[in-house]
C-alpha cells in the first residue's frame, strides 16, 4: 500500500521553503497530495477495513455503521483539529478533555436552555474561547510553558464543572438540539455531526496549507527565534493558536451535547491523550515545525475504526485496549520505515 | 466477592425498610411494638428520634463527580441535619487514596465520636481504617469494604452480585417463554471489582433460563458519553436481541439516547442503580426502559443512623440484639412500573 506512494514523493516539487525550516519529507501541499505519512496511514486503514470486512462483513460494512463510525469520530476529530495546530506551533494543549467538559456544562445549565438551540451553542463556543483566551494569555504574554500552562487549566476547568453540576447529569429538554443527533436530521445520509466535522477539517486544512496564519504556525514551531527576526509577533500568534483549540473544544462540546442529550463534568475524559496520539500517527511533529491536518484526521479514523471492529467482534476491554497499544507502536513503526525508504 | 459471606437473607430482611426510606433504625419503632419476650433485649437502649448523647460524626467519601456518590453525600448530609444531637464533619471528597488516607487521619485527630467512611478504594483505606479503631474510634464502612474486619465495627452496603441476579431474573421471567432468546450487556467500569460482581450475578441468573442466551458484553465507564458511544456500537454489531442490562442508570442516559439514535425498539432494557430519570423513563413507559436493579444511595442515610447508635452505644429497634450488627447489605429490588411510585422518592439525579 504504502511503496507506489515513494515515487510520487519524490517527485513531488520541495515546498516553498521560506517559511518552513524542516525539509523532511512532508511536502506543503499544493494540492490535495498526502505525503507519506498519511499514505502509510491509509495502508493502515485498509488494512483495518478489511479487518472489519472479513471478520463481520454483514455488520461492518454496513452504511449505518459507517455513519456511526464517522460519527463517533466527529467529536474528538474536532478537537484533534485544534490540537494539530497547537502541537504545529511547538506548543501542546493538555486542557482540551476538561474545556470539553466545562463547555458542555456550562451550556446545559438551565439558565442556558431557556434561550435555546443558540443560547446552547453560543455558550458552548464563548466557554471554549474564554478557557483558550486563558490558556493564550498565560502562556503568550505570562511567559508560563504551554505544558503547566495547561496542566492548570485541566485542574481547574473539571473542578468548575464539577462544581457547576454538582455530579449530577444535566439533561438537555431542546428538541432542536436534541433532534440533530437522531437519523432523521442526516442529509444525504450523513450524519450532522459529520458534516461539521468535515467542515472544521476543511477550514483546518484550508488555514494551515494556504494562509499566512498557517504559515506562520509551522515556522513559530519550527524556530520561534527566526521567526520573531523575520518579523512575526511570536506572542499574538501563540495567543490565536491556543484560541483556535478552546473554539475547537467549544464545538465539540456542543455536538457532545447533541450527541449524549445532556451534559457531564465527566464529558470529554482524556481527549488530551486521543487527540494528541492522533495528531502525532498523523505526523505531526511534537517538538513542533511540522503539522498535517489530513494526518490527524486519518489518525483519529484510524482509532475510531478499530474501536468500532473490536466492539463488533465483542472484544473484552481488556484485550482492546492491549490491541490498541500494539496497533498504535505499529502504526508509528510502519511510518518510520516508510519514511527511512523514502528519505 | 469482598462482601460477607451470606448477608442476603439479612438484606432481605432489612432491604425493604432500608430502601423505602432509609428509616432502618427508626421507622420501625413506632410501627411495630416488639414482641420479644425476652427481657434483656426489651430493656436495651435502642436508637430512636428522640435526642439522645451529643455524637461528633466524622464523614469521608469519595468525590462525588457522578450522580449515584453525589447521591451518597447529599443522603448523609441531610440525614445528619435530621438529629438535633449529631454533629457532622464532612471532608472534601477525593478519589485519590492518599489524600483520602489524609483525610480520615484528620477525623482521627479531631477525635470525631464515629468515622463513616466510604473509601475510593477499600483495600487502600484498610490501614487508616485499623487505625481508627485502634484509637477508639469506631468504623461504619460503607460500600466500598475494607480488606480487614478488624478495620471496621459496621459494614453497610450494596449487592453488587445481587443486582445482577436480579436484573437476570426479572430478564429471564419476561422472556421464559421465548424460544432462542438473545440478551446483552452494557457493564460498567470493567476495573472495578463490582463489574466484575455484577455480571457474575447476571450470568448465574441467565443459566436458571436456558433458552436464554448472552451473545454480547461490553464495558463502559459510568458516565453518558461513554455509555452513548458503547451502545451505538453494541446496537450496530447485534441488528437482533431481545433484552439488554445496563449496570448504570448514568451511562444509561447516553444508552437511552443511542437507542433512540439507532431508532431501535425492538427489546426492553433493565437499568441499574436507581436514578430519577431511570424510574421517571419507567413510569412514562414510552421508552425501551422497563425495569431498574436498585443500588439505592440510602445507604448513606442508614450509615449515619449507625453511625448515631454506635455513638450513643445503642442497638437496633425491632431486633433482639443489643448491639447494632457487624454487616447490612441492602437489598436490589427491580423497580418497575407496578411499584415504581414506591420508589421515586429514593431516586436520585
Amino acid at each position: 500500500m504504502t511503496q507506489p506512494a515513494s515515487p510520487a514523493q519524490q517527485d513531488a516539487p520541495a515546498a516553498p521553503a521560506k517559511s518552513a525550516p524542516d525539509r523532511s519529507t512532508a511536502l506543503r501541499p499544493l494540492g490535495f497530495r498526502l505525503d507519506v505519512r498519511n499514505l502509510s496511514l491509509l495502508g493502515v486503514l485498509a488494512v483495518l477495513i478489511a479487518v472489519g470486512g472479513f471478520t463481520k462483513p454483514d455488520e461492518f460494512l454496513a452504511t449505518s455503521n459507517l455513519q456511526l463510525v464517522l460519527t463517533q469520530a466527529s467529536v474528538i476529530g474536532v478537537v484533534t483539529v485544534g490540537m494539530t495546530f497547537v502541537i504545529t506551533s511547538g506548543g501542546i494543549d493538555l486542557s482540551v478533555g476538561a474545556i470539553v467538559a466545562l463547555a458542555s456544562v456550562w451550556a446545559t445549565t438551565l439558565a442556558t436552555q431557556e434561550f435555546g438551540f443558540a443560547g446552547i451553542l453560543f455558550t458552548a463556543v464563548v466557554v471554549g474561547l474564554g478557557c483558550g483566551l486563558v490558556n493564550g494569555l498565560l502562556i503568550a504574554y505570562g511567559g508560563m510553558v504551554p505544558f503547566i500552562a495547561t496542566l492548570a487549566m485541566l485542574a481547574s476547568a473539571r473542578g468548575l464543572a464539577l462544581q457547576i453540576t454538582d455530579g449530577k447529569t444535566q439533561m438537555v429538554t431542546v428538541d432542536s438540539v436534541l433532534d440533530l443527533g437522531i437519523r432523521d436530521a442526516y442529509i444525504l445520509g450523513i450524519p450532522p455531526l459529520v458534516l461539521v466535522f468535515a467542515a472544521v477539517t476543511l477550514v483546518g486544512w484550508l488555514i494551515l496549507n494556504r494562509t499566512t496564519f498557517g504559515r506562520r504556525t509551522v515556522a513559530v514551531g519550527g524556530n520561534a527565534e527566526a521567526a520573531r527576526l523575520a518579523g512575526i509577533d511570536v506572542r499574538r500568534q501563540r495567543l490565536y493558536l491556543y484560541l483556535l483549540s478552546g473554539l475547537c473544544c467549544g464545538i465539540a462540546a456542543f455536538m457532545l451535547i447533541v450527541l449524549a442529550g445532556s451534559g457531564q463534568n465527566t464529558n470529554g475524559n482524556l481527549y488530551e491523550l486521543d487527540a494528541i496520539a492522533a495528531a502525532i500517527i498523523g505526523g505531526t511533529l511534537l517538538s513542533g515545525g511540522r503539522g498535517t491536518i489530513v494526518g490527524s484526521v486519518l489518525g483519529v479514523l484510524v482509532f475510531t475504526t478499530i474501536t468500532n471492529i473490536f466492539a463488533l467482534n465483542n472484544l473484552e476491554s481488556a484485550v482492546q485496549q492491549i490491541a490498541k497499544g500494539a496497533i498504535i507502536v505499529a502504526a508509528v513503526l510502519v511510518q518510520h520505515r516508510t519514511l527511512r525508504g523514502a528519505d | 466477592m469482598p462482601q460477607i459471606p451470606a448477608p442476603s437473607r439479612r438484606g432481605l430482611l432489612f432491604g425493604t425498610a432500608a430502601v423505602s426510606a432509609g428509616a432502618l433504625l427508626t421507622a420501625c419503632t413506632s410501627n411495630e411494638p416488639k414482641k420479644s419476650d425476652d427481657a434483656a433485649a426489651d430493656n436495651a437502649p435502642v436508637a430512636d428520634d428522640k435526642p439522645g448523647k451529643a455524637v461528633t460524626i466524622g464523614f469521608a467519601g469519595p468525590q462525588a463527580d457522578h450522580g449515584w456518590l453525589n447521591a451518597i453525600n447529599q443522603n448523609a448530609k441531610s440525614r445528619a441535619e435530621k438529629y438535633s444531637d449529631v454533629t457532622l464533619e464532612i471532608t472534601e471528597g477525593s478519589n485519590d487514596t492518599a489524600a483520602q488516607i489524609g483525610q480520615v487521619q484528620t477525623l482521627i485527630n479531631k477525635k470525631v465520636d464515629v468515622l463513616v467512611i466510604l473509601p475510593a478504594d477499600g483495600k487502600a483505606l484498610t490501614q487508616v481504617g485499623l487505625q481508627a479503631m485502634k484509637a477508639g474510634i469506631p468504623v461504619v464502612n460503607l460500600d466500598r469494604i475494607f480488606a480487614s474486619p478488624q478495620a471496621y465495627r459496621c459494614w453497610i452496603g450494596g449487592d453488587n452480585y445481587g443486582m445482577g441476579l436480579n436484573a437476570g431474573n426479572y430478564i429471564g421471567e419476561q422472556l421464559k417463554d421465548k424460544p432462542d432468546a438473545k440478551v446483552i450487556e452494557l457493564a460498567g467500569l470493567d476495573n472495578l471489582e463490582l463489574t466484575k460482581q455484577r455480571t457474575q450475578g447476571f450470568d448465574d441468573a441467565l443459566k436458571n433460563f436456558p433458552n436464554i442466551r448472552k451473545v454480547a458484553r461490553q464495558a463502559a465507564d459510568f458516565t453518558v458519553e461513554s455509555g452513548q458511544a458503547k451502545m451505538a456500537q453494541l446496537l450496530q454489531a447485534q441488528s437482533q436481541f431481545d433484552a439488554l442490562w445496563n449496570h448504570d442508570d448514568d451511562q444509561g442516559v447516553g444508552a437511552l439516547r443511542a437507542i433512540a439514535q439507532a431508532g431501535r425498539d425492538d427489546f426492553l432494557m433493565v437499568g441499574g442503580a436507581g436514578a430519577k430519570s431511570a424510574m421517571d423513563a419507567i413510569k412514562a413507559g414510552d421508552s425501551v426502559l422497563k425495569a431498574t436493579v436498585l443500588y439505592p444511595p440510602t445507604m448513606a442515610a442508614s450509615a449515619i443512623d449507625l453511625a448515631r447508635a454506635l455513638g450513643q452505644g445503642k442497638g437496633v429497634s425491632g431486633m433482639a440484639e443489643l448491639e447494632i450488627p457487624a454487616s447490612l447489605t441492602l437489598y436490589s429490588a427491580v423497580v418497575t412500573k407496578d411499584n415504581v411510585d414506591e420508589y421515586l422518592p429514593t431516586g436520585f439525579n
